[in-house]
């Protein structure tokens, strides 16, 4: 049986890696509160952008554009969102695993990667196309413009094929949604699951008119398709990220709470038999004297 | 009713129009309903129009109460300002923008 001053030294520090797990828990849950509300706010318009696009696509016919076809190259590009910081449970991992386990696994990818668990998970397998990891800590739209420019202009030189996006959807509090969501070229249909159906109405066979002409009115609406999924995939993402870090550290604390108990446990019955021990020690010494 | 700016001029959108999507131009969006008429200054995005729903995807929308009227008409003067002094380096397109959204802004409170 482990020393006394053993037990009581492996107690101490556990915890006062509780006392961490706790105050971490408390942190990520305020900001959940304020990421879980702006996520609520922006989803509408996330999911009304994603059906409107799609309609519209879906009621066009023989359309011919550069951004709804794939390129030439061999490269297809993948945004990954993940956290800039650690202990989140399975949280980055998950997305890790969304890519090199999922079916893109066997193509040359270009990661445009915003969070550095992310980015230094992949970069030792894939290519780093750019980073922008600063971005997920406070998301801003004019950022994601930015992005998505970049993106668009690898897409149009013809440094990639095809877009995909990697995030942690947020469903609710404890559950989040690894997902993989195509975004360029435009499939017009694909219903992702995660995505609300588009409320088929009955559909009309009016062909859709475009005004300026197609092209140039594809040309400016499919960069704010791209951009506005790409915030909406980083509102959700943080969300889900703090909801991840809540969790984990939640049963960090009770696991850790969990072994004190067993170590007070042990500590308890350490001292009674160092106490019986002596008792026995004294009194035989007694007995040998009389 | 929905009546709003595009790249290609104002439009006016009433029930059972033909499938159109169009490019939003700044200015003000109005929305006539049996209940009222209702206005905001709308910037930019896109929108579908369907024969019974408009959807107007944008970038940025404001109503009269979220505006500014002096902070839009410093950025007016600002933009009317550089436009006069026009230099080589100045970005007439951007300074235009610019002008067009005080512009809405200021007419959607008065």
């Amino acid at each position: 049986m482990a020393s006394m001053r053993d037990i009581k030294r492996r107690k101490g520090s556990i915890q006062s890696t509780q006392q961490i797990t706790k105050a971490m828990k408390l942190v990520s849950t305020v900001k959940l509160q304020r990421a879980k509300s702006n996520a609520e706010k922006s989803k509408t318009y996330f999911h009304a952008m994603y059906d409107t696009v799609h309609s519209i696509l879906r009621k066009s016919q023989n359309l011919e554009h550069r951004f709804l076809r794939s390129g030439e190259s061999g490269k297809k590009g993948v945004i990954v969102i993940t956290s800039n910081r650690g202990l989140a449970g399975g949280y980055n991992s998950n997305v890790v695993k969304l890519i090199t386990q999922g079916e893109l696994a066997d193509e040359d990818l270009a990661i445009y990667a915003i969070g550095k668990k992310g980015r230094d998970a992949l970069g030792k397998k894939y290519e780093i196309a750019a980073d922008y990891s600063d971005y997920i800590e406070e998301p801003v739209y004019a950022e994601a413009m930015r992005m998505s420019s970049r993106i668009l202009k690898d897409f149009e030189e013809g440094r990639i094929s095809d877009i995909y996006i990697a995030y942690t959807g947020f469903k609710n509090t404890v559950s989040h949604i690894p997902t993989l969501l195509k975004l360029l070229p435009i499939i017009p249909g694909s219903e992702p699951d995660d995505l609300d159906e588009a409320g088929d109405e009955i559909e009309d066979n009016t062909l859709m008119n475009f005004e300026p002409e197609e092209d140039d009115a594809l040309d400016l609406l499919i960069p704010k398709y791209i951009t506005s999924l790409i915030y909406g995939c980083m509102i959700e993402a943080v969300a889900a990220e703090n909801g991840a870090r809540m969790q984990a550290m939640d049963s960090a604390t009770s696991n850790a709470e969990e072994m004190i108990d067993k170590l007070t446990l042990m500590y308890n019955r350490a001292r009674q038999s160092s106490i019986t021990q002596e008792l026995t020690e004294i009194i035989a010494g007694a007995n040998a004297i009389s | 009713m929905v009546e709003f700016n595009t790249t290609e001029g104002e439009i006016g959108v009433l029930k059972g129009h033909i499938p159109l999507t169009v490019v939003i131009a700044p200015g003000i969006i109005t929305i006539t309903e049996e209940s009222g008429t209702k206005e905001a200054a709308l910037h930019a995005g896109f929108a579908e129009v369907l024969s019974d729903s408009v959807v107007i995807m944008a970038e940025i929308i404001e109503w009269p109460s979220e505006i500014d009227l002096e902070r839009a008409q410093e950025a007016r003067d600002r933009a009317e300002e550089r436009l006069r002094s026009r230099t080589p380096e100045t970005d007439v397109a951007r300074a235009e923008t610019a002008l067009q959204r005080a512009l809405a802004r200021i007419n959607v409170v008065k």
